[in-house]
Parts: structure tokens; C-alpha cells; sequence
């Protein structure tokens, strides 16, 4: 058994099992959707982007299943359960009227999302009418209080789990800013202080209530007639409250299908900096890269999840045998046996901690001096006092005298020189950006850095250098194709989102694949601007003189021309020799397994196939082409 | 193999003035030779000593001349003799004429290959150039060495010369060193010779290459500018790590008589349903799958290729933007450098009028990336300019992967403003910091930067070649320590320590650590190590020592307790006292309260590591002093516990790390079977998901 829990940066495709990686956390969010169904919600409309009017359910309920969409990948362990009240048919555990879980099968009420959720979600609208209804369920006369009943049902919901490792919310979406407005006298006040007692003793169990109320074109819903004592809003909240709920709309449909990670530290670390003096820091991973979640083998029969077993079998006798203690290594003709305790003694060569061994100037860290993702360190006084006094005081002398720390991690798996960069915070728009703290970044040792630029140095003495015009030049240019507000995690990964989009497809049986947009790809429009355009025509003819000939430069260059005539000649002559069998009927006749590879070769070479591969492949890569 | 096979000449200078440095030497040479076993075994390499009482060579016998340089060794495949030679190099009496050795060493070269012959040829000298070249015949030394250089040039050898200088060199009579200087530097203008000054040990050791890589371009084509421009540029690897090596598995069940039994294990896996497992399934009866919530959508190879993200292989600018705007802790990988096409001249213009513009503006450059063709993914990285101040080096640049919106977690910190005010250091203490980051300079103005990544090596790498090299003679050895060299980098250098001692202690002084009172289960480790050094420069190097120390050899210090920061090595340590058999019995019970402490204390699963390395020595240890029931209770023990205290990802997570019961075949006084010992944890977790 090699234990290598510590380990926790390994190259990043074998990374994929660590546990740093895993999916599941203990801390998940029970959410219950709360949606108005009354009649109001229905003949209400507002014009959405492409000149189509939507009523209030339906931005609802499209709001809702863009974040099923998004949640089922970013964080599939929370549980939802969608619940409209003010309905006509009643399904919930407590058999109140006018409330209506919406559910599919095998699946809780309060669950975690399932792909059949979203799907029959999605065709909520048609089916509504017809299996739920729409009805107002407070109606004057009546003890009737739909609103109660929701609370009720969906506290009901939400007693699942203990608060301490779950967050429990409430999202309701109404358009209705006084419920009980066409009820008077005792009965109104009745109900509003049982509605509103309610809500409290939801909240006091640890449930937040959060509203989207939706506004009508004409009429701004008024918070502060009954829900603002629902939700609890007082004072300047209350006015910023109606535009942040707009843009909390839009987030919750625009959000970026990406795989949340809750706050861990990865290891707390003892930091000696000097003469004994030891502070206690603690290291999160703020970047890394994300992959598309670990792949489960399935029978291709009945999909079912297979199980994978290793075992080890001696090459020598065939028997099975436990995973050896042993490992070899050839060298000078013999094989050196070394234990696997002994392999790990060899790596710890120091204590696991972060010792400091100097500063130096930032400019002796170079560009090249780089191999994994930093990791973020931040300071403790959980068992010391006075780390985090001693770990700001360092913070502030580094970013003034901008310099950096050297240090060498001890970890058992993967000792380390590395550099510690102070980062100052930066906050912008209320939000904070840049965390304040140091960033941890493994250094290369010299094993690790090539140095390719002098392998083509010149031994004339004198490399070509730009001259002062053409350097002029291409400031130029530089200037015009400037990204004035570029931030570095602006873009999504394609590849990655296209990957999302297509599971999604896939596992909704959706017809089409949605189209996803590769932010990646250079702003065609801005570079063909004239100004842009003028700018590299400039700086072209400065560098390249105005009869710059690819091919002719490349002619003059005698190595690659070399390999590309003989790789022609190559093609040249299968061409030819390909030419003198007759191919169909070979194919017909079963006798292609009578050639040899080179013969099948000038075929697959004749028509720019590839070579590779084992006689048979060679095979069915030829029938494969001629379509038999 | 043998397509990138290499002759090398070490020239090592063994003249009384380098005898101070002649381990390091001893210790980099052996540690080059030792890699060429395992990784190019085919590579010739022949040793000439110069600075020797005798002179053995094929020049004095042929022209006479060339005293003092001794061909230690003729150029030969590497073997494990040659390993044995370069760790005792003979010390020599003379001071040694490296030109002379220079010589000797291409005549060698050119005798066995002649001029047409293309094959690697590489020189390296090792000096710290302090004793005069003798006057040559005609012409000035320049002349000389001016001829020399444009003959290695012709014949295609490449040469490294490495200088031992600084405070290595000792007192040396300044023009000499700088005469010698100049002749050297000739080399590296008019050869592809590549010139170090290295200033201290650790430096030697990292500044010659111990093992050979042969480039690989990872992109040739063009860099788009726009559609209407473009730069042919090869792109390569410009850091990349070298790996510990993977060792094979080992088999010993072949009988030991049979001599060709190739000892390899074969691992083997096999896909099994999970309602039955008596089925194995095949490979092609498999189908990948992908989660998508609770479920896993099954996913063909064929019907994801003919979706997936397939964008074409190509190399586009996006732009450029400040440099501030990219900040140096985005970097995700090893690092790639961009050079114009070598046999382009314009295109080297256009990398150089872009570099040196970037430069001078402080911008970078983004770049959108596709190296092949079929790959499915892009990366999106940063052009930072490398202008070269080098005559005969051309501009490159750098180019660093940029995360995606995917990769960046934001979690949100406290504001150190918005820290307690007790926390908030005061002007004094700032002072001190200050001073403290200003002194404690590992650059200083005037001397080589200490720990360069250029020149350090790897000590991981560096002790286990030796350890092979060990075990090759002595197949009992135990692992050594940590070479002597080397563990300076792991500490803070004592010498400069003891020159900021003053500034130190002023540090120490203004600011106080103390144990959290209320955190009882914590131990005092951290404060454990010895307060401020009572003697001058003994105080850091000490702990350094001990600290190590109570890794290696755990016997020097007596542990009483076991603490939270190395609770394995304080278990270890207690169960291997031998003074009171009461210390057995304490470890079990210390290391069991551990335990509980971190599986009870865990957030989100964070001891759970830690446990487990516990579990496990705690597991090694009672099958070593035959106390199988003391574990194995334990683990019940723990488990229940676990189930009832809703920890049950905690059994999993041992299941997972195939942790079992103590079996009667690890220790006899167990009462649990092979088969019980296994199935226990998976028993106890009946819920898979």
C-alpha cells in the first residue's frame, strides 16, 4: 500500500482520483423553490429579449430550470424541491390546500436534482393547467392562506439534515406584493401575523427566505406593503433591495456551468522564519485546473457501473500476488531493489514545514521560473497567537520593498524550493478581487529548465536584432491591438463548456446540441479595423520588406525542405506503385490479407491515410475508405 | 538510443587550488555518470585530469608538451568503473593549464571521429581558472585561443566550461583571473560554448548538466499576428520536470535458482458489474460514462468524437494588454519558450522588434494556442518578452498557460485591515520587518544570487542515484542522508545568519508567540523549538538539525508524548524507546486518543489524511510488537464510533485506501482470517452511494 495522502500535487491528469479533486462535500444547500401560481402570475406579461412576451411563470420557471442546468454540474450534491402554491390540485405531505409539489420518479420530494427532473420540468407549462391549476387560494370569506401553507410545506421540507452542515434556503417568486390586500378587518391582520410568525419561526430554525419579486411594466412591486416584514428588510437594505433583485435574476440564468469548490485548506503548515520563530499558516488551491469530473466505466449492455479490481500477476510464474513491498530499478546490468519505505525515506529530507531561507528583489524571478499552480497561503492563530501579527508585519515589508521570500517546503512527496509573493487585496466594485496573503510558487531546480534558446545561438557572434524602426513599428501596432481591461480568467474553456453542453444534450435526450461560444478566438471585427489593419500592414513591411516570399524563405532553409522532398518522393512513389493493383477487386475477392504491409501501405500512402497500426487495421483502414 | 548518443570529455582541473572543491566535483561528475547508466547507456565518456604530478596523454608522446594532463580514463561506454573513478579523483600537485587540457581533449575527439563524422560531441571543463595559460609559440594567448575556438566550431563540438569562483576561489591574483576570463569568454563568442561562474557549492552541483534531453519542438508553424500576418515560430519546452523515476514492481516468487526469471510484475485490471462480480467484462463490452447528477450518462467514442470541441491547430494573437494586468501566482504550468523559426532571418527580426517593444512598453502579449492537430482543448497563455543580452542569442519569448474562468475558485479572505487591532503590528514592529526582509538578502549587490533555480540541483534526485549507486555494491545499505552540500539549501545558510544576528534578535524580540490556552488537544510544537540561540551563530543551525534530526534517527530524541504536528514520528520514536517496557503500552494508547482527536476535529474530511498515516502506523507498529487485538479492537472500535457520529465518510475513505484488520498471517496472535480482515471495512459500509 503506497500512502501518499500529503501528496496533493501530482501532475494534474493523475490527479484526477485525489480526493483534492472530489466532487462530494459535506457542506450542501437544501433549496425549496417557492413559486407563485396564481391566476396573476398568468395574465401578466413583460416583453423579454426577442419581442416575445413572457408572463411572470414563465420567467419563473425558465428561470429556475437555467439553474437546475447549472446546478446538476456545479454542485450536484444540494438538493432542490420545486413547490407552487395557489393551486388548484394539492400534493404535499401535510395535505394542505393549494400547494403543489412538483416531483418525478424515483426521487424525494427534497432531493438532488435528476436529469428527468429538468427535462419534465421543462414541459411544466404545457402540462400545468391540466394536472395542477391555477387558483388563487386566498380568497376573502375564508380561512384559506396559501402563502402559510407554502412556508409551511417547504419548512416542513427543509427540517432534512442538520443546519450545521447544510445551508437552507427558501427562493420565492411572486408578483403579488400584498396577498392578503382583498382581505379586510380582523381576519387580514390574523392572517398577515400568522403568515409573517411563520416565516420567523422558519428563519429561526436557520432557513433564509430570499424573494424575486417580479415586477409588472406599469406597477413596481412594493416591497414594503407585506414582504419586506416577511424577509426581514430594514432601513437602506429596503432601498437597494428592488435593483439588486434584478441583476440576482439575471445571474441566476447567466451563470457559468462550472464546478464549485467550497473553501478548504488544504494543509496547515508551521512557517519557521527564523532563530526558532514559528508561525501557523494555513494553504488553500485558488487556482487549478478544472477537468470535465472522473469517468465511470459502464457495460455497454445494460449501463450498469462496472467495478474496477487490480491485481498483479508475476510475470515469472503467473501467480497472483499482493501489490509487492519491492520495487527495482535496472542499472549497471543488475536489478537494484529498493522498498517502498526506503523510496520514501529518500524523498523527506526535511520537515514537512515552509522554512525561510532569504529575500531577493522581484526582478529574480523570472518568467520561466514556474511549473505548477501557486497555492495560496494565509495566516492562523488557531494554535498560535501572534502568527497572523507576524505574518502581516512580513506582508507589508515585502510589497514595499517589492520583494519576495525564498523558502524551501518540506512536504514528504515533493520537497521544494519555492517563492512566496506577497499579494496585496484588491477590491473593485464592493467585491473583493485579489485576497490579501502570499502566493506560493514552486520553483524549477536546475534539472528541470532546458536551455533552449542557445541550442540555435550564433557562432558568428551576432544573432539578427531588430532595428529602432521596426521596433517603433510594432509599438505601433502593439498600441492598436491593446486589451485595455484584460483580466486573466475572463474566458471559459471551450472545450470544457462544450463538454457540459453535450452531457446535458445527452442526458435530456435533447434533440439538438446547444451551441456553445468559444470566447477564445481572436475579435475578428476589432482587427479588421483600418487603423488596426494599417498597423500590421506597417509593421509587415518593416520587418519583412515588401517582397517577402514564404516559400522562397523557406526553400533557403535546407533541413526542412529536405524532409518535406523526401516525404513527397515518398508519396510520389506509393502513388505509382499503388497504381499497378487493382484495389476493388482485391477488396472483393478477400485477397488483401495476401499482400504485404509495404504493398498496403502504398495504398493508404497513394491517398494520405495513415500508416499505423497492425496488419489488420491496415485492412479495414483501406476497405473503411472505399466505403465497402 | 542510440540516435541521440553522445561522447563527452570532462576536463577537471585537480590542481592543488581546487582541491577544496574537488568533492562537489566528485559528487556532480559521478551523479552525471550514474544517469547516463539508466538513461543513455550507449553514451561515451572519456576523463581528463590536468594540474596532475604526471602527465599520461597522446600529445607529449607525439609532439611533447602538454605536462600535467593525464587521460584518466579513454572514451568508452559508460560503465560503473567510471562511476567508481570520478568519486576519487586523484589530487593533483601542479597548477593545471586548461588550454592545454583543451587541446589534448580535441585531439581526442577529432583521432576518434574526424571532421565529417556528426555526432555529439561535447567538452566540459571544469576550473576555477586561476593559473596563467603558458605563452604560446606565435602569436598572442588570444590568437591561440581564437585558432583553438574556430576548430572546435569546424568539427562541431560544443563546449561548457564551468568557473569556480567567489569565495570558492580563495585568494587569486586578479589579473590572471581576468586574462583568463577574456580567453574563455573567446570561446563562448566564436563556439557554441556555454560559460557559468558558479560561487558556491551548491551552485557547482547545479550548474552541470547531468542529463541530456534532446529538444522537441511541441509546435512549428505560425504565430497570427492577424490574418494577414504572420511569424513562423518553433515552440519547446523551456521548463519541464524532471520526474523521480517510476521503479518496476518487484516479484520474488520466481525460485531463486532460475537465472532468467525477470522478477516484473504484471498489473493487471479487470472490470467486474457490480451486481455480479463472478462477470468480467471486456474491453469492448465497456462504455465510458460521465455524471450528470445522481446519474451517468453513457457516452460512445464515436458519438463524442462527432460532438466534441475540435478547434484547428493554429496560434493566434488576442492582443496585447500591461503587464500588471497578468499576475505572476496565474501561471498554471512548466513554461514553454517561442523561437523564430532558426533558419528565417525575418521572422527572427519580427520575434525580436516584438519582444524588444513589449519590453520597453511593459506589455505582454495573449495568445490563444492549439499545438495539433485532434487535440480537444485550447489554452489561452501569456507572451512575456526574453531579450536576449546576449550578442549571439536571439529574442524568444516566454509563454505561461493563463487559467479559464473554470480554474479560479473565488473564495473570499478577511481584509488584514479589518483584523483585530492587537493583531495590527505598530511601527516598531514594521521596523523590524523591515530590516529584516532588507537583510536577510540572498541577492547581494556584487556576488552571485544564493539558490538561482538555474543552479540548483534537485537533493531528492541527487540522493537517490546515490543510493543506487550504494545498493549497487552494498545491497543492504540503508538510505543515506541527505547529501552535506545539499542540505544547505533546506535550511537558512548559518552565515548569514550569523551577520544579521543582530537584526534577527530584533525581530524575535518585538513580537511574541503563546500557545492557544483553550486548544488543550494541541501540542506545544510549535513552540517547542529552541528559543533565541544563547551563542552566536549556533542558535538556527542547531534546530535545523534537530528537527531533521528526530526524522532520521529517532533515537536521539526521547519523546514523552505524542504531539499533533508529527504524531507518526513521535509514535515511532515512543514505541522504539527501550528504556521502561511501560512506553509501548503509552504509544498504543497516545497514538489512539490521536486518532479519535483528528477524526473528531475534522472539517470536511481535512485530518482524514492524517488519520490514515496514524491508522497506519499505528497498524505497523502493533504487528510489530505482536499486538494485533490493541489495532483491531481500535478499528472496530472506531467505526462504530464513526457510524453513530454520522462519520461514515470517514470508513469510506479508509476502504478506499485499503486499510484492513490485522490478519492472522501478519501476526499470529490475531484472531481475524485473511478474508475477514479485508471485508471488514467494506462490511461495515454497506451504503455504496
Amino acid at each position: 500500500m503506497e500512502l501518499d495522502p500529503d501528496d496533493v500535487f501530482r501532475d494534474d491528469e493523475e490527479d484526477a482520483d485525489n480526493e483534492f479533486y472530489q466532487e462530494k462535500e459535506s457542506t450542501k444547500e437544501l433549496l425549496v423553490y417557492l413559486v407563485d401560481a396564481s391566476p396573476k402570475m398568468f395574465s401578466t406579461s413583460c416583453p423579454s429579449g426577442d419581442q416575445k412576451d413572457e408572463t411572470h411563470f414563465q420567467i419563473a420557471v425558465s428561470c429556475i430550470s437555467q439553474s437546475l442546468k447549472t446546478q446538476i454540474i456545479n454542485r450536484s450534491y444540494d438538493e432542490v424541491a420545486i413547490c407552487f402554491f395557489n393551486t388548484r390540485e394539492k400534493k404535499n405531505l401535510q395535505e394542505l390546500n393549494g400547494v403543489f409539489i412538483f416531483n418525478v420518479a424515483e426521487r424525494e420530494y427534497l432531493d438532488r436534482p435528476t436529469a428527468r427532473l429538468i427535462k419534465e420540468f421543462d414541459c411544466i407549462e404545457e402540462r400545468f393547467m391540466k394536472e395542477i391549476g391555477s387558483q388563487n387560494g386566498i380568497i376573502s370569506g375564508t380561512r384559506e392562506n396559501s402563502l402559510y401553507n407554502a412556508l409551511w410545506v417547504a419548512q416542513a421540507l427543509l427540517r432534512k439534515g442538520s443546519a450545521k452542515t447544510a445551508d437552507k434556503r427558501m427562493l420565492l417568486f411572486t408578483n403579488e406584493d400584498d396577498p392578503f390586500g382583498n382581505i379586510k378587518g380582523a381576519t387580514k391582520i390574523d392572517m398577515t401575523r400568522t403568515t409573517l410568525q411563520r416565516a420567523k419561526d422558519a428563519q429561526d430554525l436557520g432557513i433564509s427566505i430570499e424573494l424575486l419579486p417580479l415586477s409588472q411594466p406599469d406597477e413596481e412591486f412594493n416591497v414594503s406593503l407585506f414582504f419586506a416584514d416577511l424577509i426581514g428588510l430594514e432601513g437602506d437594505d429596503l432601498a437597494q433591495f428592488l435593483p439588486s433583485v434584478g441583476e440576482k435574476l439575471e445571474d441566476m440564468k447567466d451563470q457559468l456551468r462550472k464546478r464549485m469548490f467550497t473553501k478548504r485548506i488544504v494543509r496547515k503548515i508551521a512557517f519557521s522564519i527564523a532563530n526558532g520563530l514559528s508561525i501557523e499558516l494555513n494553504t488553500y488551491a485558488l487556482i487549478r485546473p478544472t477537468i470535465p469530473g472522473a469517468i465511470t466505466w459502464l457495460d455497454s449492455v445494460s449501463n450498469r457501473p462496472l467495478k474496477a479490481e487490480r491485481s498483479f500477476i508475476c510475470s515469472d510464474t503467473g501467480a497472483l500476488v499482493q501489490e509487492p513491498l519491492k520495487r527495482y530499478q535496472p542499472y549497471k546490468n543488475e536489478n537494484i531493489k529498493i522498498s517502498v519505505e526506503e523510496l520514501s525515506e529518500i524523498k523527506r529530507i526535511s520537515t514537512g514545514h515552509l522554512r525561510l531561507l532569504g529575500f531577493k528583489p522581484l526582478s529574480c524571478l523570472k518568467d520561466y521560473h514556474n511549473l505548477r499552480p501557486s497555492t495560496f497561503i494565509f495566516p492562523s492563530d488557531e494554535e498560535v497567537f501572534g502568527s497572523t501579527c507576524i505574518f502581516i508585519t512580513l506582508h507589508r515589508s515585502m510589497l514595499r520593498l517589492e520583494r519576495f521570500a525564498v523558502a524551501f517546503y518540506g512536504s514528504s512527496s515533493h520537497p521544494q524550493l519555492v517563492a512566496l509573493i506577497a499579494q496585496k487585496e484588491i477590491i473593485s466594485h464592493g467585491g473583493q478581487v485579489e485576497p490579501p496573503g502570499m502566493h506560493m510558487i514552486y520553483l524549477p531546480y536546475s534539472e528541470d529548465i532546458r536551455h533552449v534558446e542557445e541550442l540555435y545561438s550564433d557562432s558568428n557572434g551576432a544573432a539578427p536584432k531588430a532595428t529602432d524602426d521596426q521596433i517603433e513599428k510594432a509599438t505601433a501596432l502593439m498600441k492598436r491591438i491593446d486589451l485595455k481591461d484584460f483580466s486573466v480568467c475572463q474566458f471559459s474553456n471551450p472545450a470544457l463548456q462544450r463538454h457540459y453542453a453535450v452531457l446535458q444534450a445527452l442526458a435530456l435526450e435533447e434533440p439538438d446540441i446547444p451551441e456553445t461560444i468559444d470566447e477564445t478566438l481572436p475579435d475578428e471585427e476589432g482587427m479588421a479595423r483600418p487603423g488596426v489593419v494599417s498597423a500590421v500592414e506597417e509593421f509587415k513591411l518593416s520587418v519583412y520588406g515588401d517582397n517577402y516570399d514564404e516559400e522562397k524563405e523557406l526553400a533557403g532553409n535546407g533541413k526542412a525542405s529536405e524532409a518535406s522532398k523526401k516525404r513527397k518522393a515518398i508519396a510520389d512513389n506509393a502513388v505509382k506503385e499503388s497504381a499497378n493493383y487493382d484495389w476493388d477487386d482485391l477488396a472483393d475477392n478477400g485477397k488483401l490479407k495476401d499482400l504485404t504491409v509495404v504493398e498496403l501501405k502504398y495504398y493508404l500512402t497513394a491517398h494520405s491515410l495513415p500508416v499505423t497500426g497492425k496488419k489488420e487495421a491496415l485492412i479495414s483502414r483501406i476497405l473503411t475508405h472505399m466505403g465497402k | 538510443m542510440a540516435r541521440n548518443k553522445e561522447t563527452l570529455l570532462l576536463l577537471l582541473d585537480v590542481g592543488p587550488s581546487m582541491h577544496s572543491v574537488l568533492p562537489e566535483v566528485e559528487k556532480v561528475c559521478s551523479l552525471l555518470a550514474g544517469k547516463k547508466l539508466i538513461y543513455s547507456k550507449y553514451d561515451e565518456v572519456g576523463v581528463i585530469l590536468f594540474g596532475t604530478e604526471d602527465t599520461k596523454n597522446e600529445l607529449t608522446k607525439e609532439v611533447g608538451g602538454y605536462q600535467h594532463v593525464v587521460v584518466l580514463r579513454d572514451t568508452k561506454v559508460v560503465d560503473g568503473d567510471l562511476v567508481e573513478a570520478l568519486q576519487q579523483l586523484p589530487r593533483g600537485t601542479c597548477d593545471g593549464d586548461y588550454l592545454d587540457a583543451i587541446i589534448v581533449g580535441m585531439d581526442i575527439l577529432i583521432k576518434k571521429f574526424g571532421e565529417t563524422d556528426k555526432k555529439k560531441k561535447r567538452i566540459c571543463l571544469i576550473t576555477n581558472a586561476l593559473c596563467p595559460i603558458k605563452d604560446s609559440f606565435e602569436g598572442t594567448k588570444e590568437d591561440q585561443v581564437i585558432t583553438i575556438a574556430e576548430q572546435m566550431a569546424k568539427h562541431g563540438m560544443g563546449m561548457e566550461s564551468i568557473v569556480v569562483r567567489g569565495r570558492l576561489a580563495g585568494d587569486a591574483n586578479k589579473r590572471i583571473m581576468e586574462e583568463n576570463d577574456v580567453l574563455l569568454n573567446i570561446f563562448s563568442q566564436k563556439t557554441c560554448a556555454k560559460l557559468v561562474y558558479v560561487e558556491s557549492p551548491i551552485s557547482l552541483f547545479g550548474a552541470l548538466r547531468t542529463r541530456n534531453i534532446s529538444p522537441v519542438t511541441i509546435f512549428r508553424g505560425d504565430l497570427e499576428l492577424s490574418s494577414k500576418m504572420k511569424i513562423k515560430v518553433w515552440v519547446y519546452k523551456k521548463t519541464s520536470e524532471e520526474k523521480f523515476p517510476t521503479l518496476k514492481k518487484y516479484s520474488d516468487k520466481a525460485p531463486p535458482t532460475d537465472k532468467f526469471a525477470t522478477h516484473e510484475v504484471k498489473v493487471d485490471y479487470e472490470y467486474r458489474s457490480v451486481e455480479d462480480t463472478s462477470k468480467v467484462v471486456p474491453p469492448e463490452g465497456r462504455i465510458k460514462g460521465y455524471r450528470y447528477g445522481p446519474q451517468v450518462v453513457p457516452i460512445a467514442p464515436s458519438e463524442w468524437d462527432a460532438v466534441k470541441f475540435k478547434p484547428e491547430k493554429s496560434v493566434k494573437l488576442l492582443g496585447f494588454t500591461d503587464a500588471k494586468n497578468i499576475l505572476r501566482h496565474y501561471y498554471m504550468k512548466d513554461v514553454n519558450v517561442f523561437i523564430a523559426d532558426p533558419g528565417n532571418t525575418r521572422a527572427i527580426l519580427a520575434v525580436s522588434a516584438l519582444a524588444r517593444a513589449m519590453k520597453e512598453k511593459n506589455k505582454v502579449a495573449i495568445v490563444r494556442c492549439v499545438w495539433r492537430n485532434g487535440q480537444g482543448s485550447v489554452v489561452v497563455g501569456v507572451l512575456t518578452p526574453n531579450v536576449s543580452d546576449k550578442d549571439n542569442t536571439r529574442d524568444s519569448f516566454y509563454f505561461n498557460v493563463l487559467p479559464f474562468a473554470e480554474d479560479v475558485r473565488e473564495f473570499q479572505f478577511p481584509s488584514f485591515n479589518n483584523f483585530l487591532v492587537s493583531w495590527q503590528p505598530n511601527e516598531q514592529q514594521q521596523e523590524a520587518a523591515d530590516n529584516l526582509v532588507k537583510m536577510l538578502d540572498l541577492a547581494p549587490s556584487g556576488k552571485e544570487e544564493a539558490l538561482q533555480p538555474n543552479f540548483t540541483p534537485n537533493p531528492v534526485l541527487e540522493r537517490f542515484y546515490r543510493y543506487l549507486e550504494l545498493k549497487s555494491k552494498q545491497p543492504d545499505a540503508a538510505v543515506p542522508p541527505l547529501d552535506e552540500t545539499l542540505k544547505k539549501m533546506t535550511e537558512p545558510d548559518p552565515e548569514v545568519l550569523s551577520q544579521n544576528k543582530s537584526v534577527i534578535d530584533a525581530f524575535r524580540r518585538n513580537f511574541e508567540l503563546k500557545e492557544n490556552p483553550k486548544l488543550k488537544k494541541s501540542t506545544r510544537r510549535f513552540l517547542q523549538e529552541k528559543p533565541s540561540g544563547s551563542k552566536e551563530g549556533e542558535g538556527c543551525g542547531d534546530i535545523a538539525a534537530q528537527s531533521v534530526d528526530s526524522i532520521k534517527d529517532t533515537s536521539v530524541v526521547k519523546v514523552e508524548n505524542i504531539g499533533n504536528l508529527t504524531p507518526v514520528q513521535d509514535f515511532e520514536n515512543m514505541m522504539s524507546r527501550r528504556d521502561g517496557p511501560e512506553w509501548i503500552g503509552k504509544a498504543i494508547k497516545d497514538m489512539k486518543k490521536r486518532i479519535f482527536d483528528l477524526v473528531e476535529d475534522s472539517f470536511e474530511g481535512d485530518n482524514y489524511p492524517k488519520a490514515l498515516e496514524c491508522l497506519v502506523a499505528l497498524r505497523k507498529g502493533c504487528i510489530l510488537e505482536q499486538e494485533p487485538k490493541h489495532f483491531n479492537d481500535f478499528l472496530h472500535h472506531l467505526c462504530k464510533f464513526c457510524q453513530k457520529n454520522n462519520l461514515n465518510c470517514f470508513c469510506e475513505f479508509l476502504a478506499s485506501k485499503e486499510l484492513t484488520l490485522i490478519s492472522k498471517t501478519e501476526a499470529i496472535d490475531s484472531e481475524v482470517t485473511d478474508d475477514e480482515a479485508r471485508s471488514f471495512l467494506v462490511k461495515s459500509e454497506p451504503k455504496t452511494e
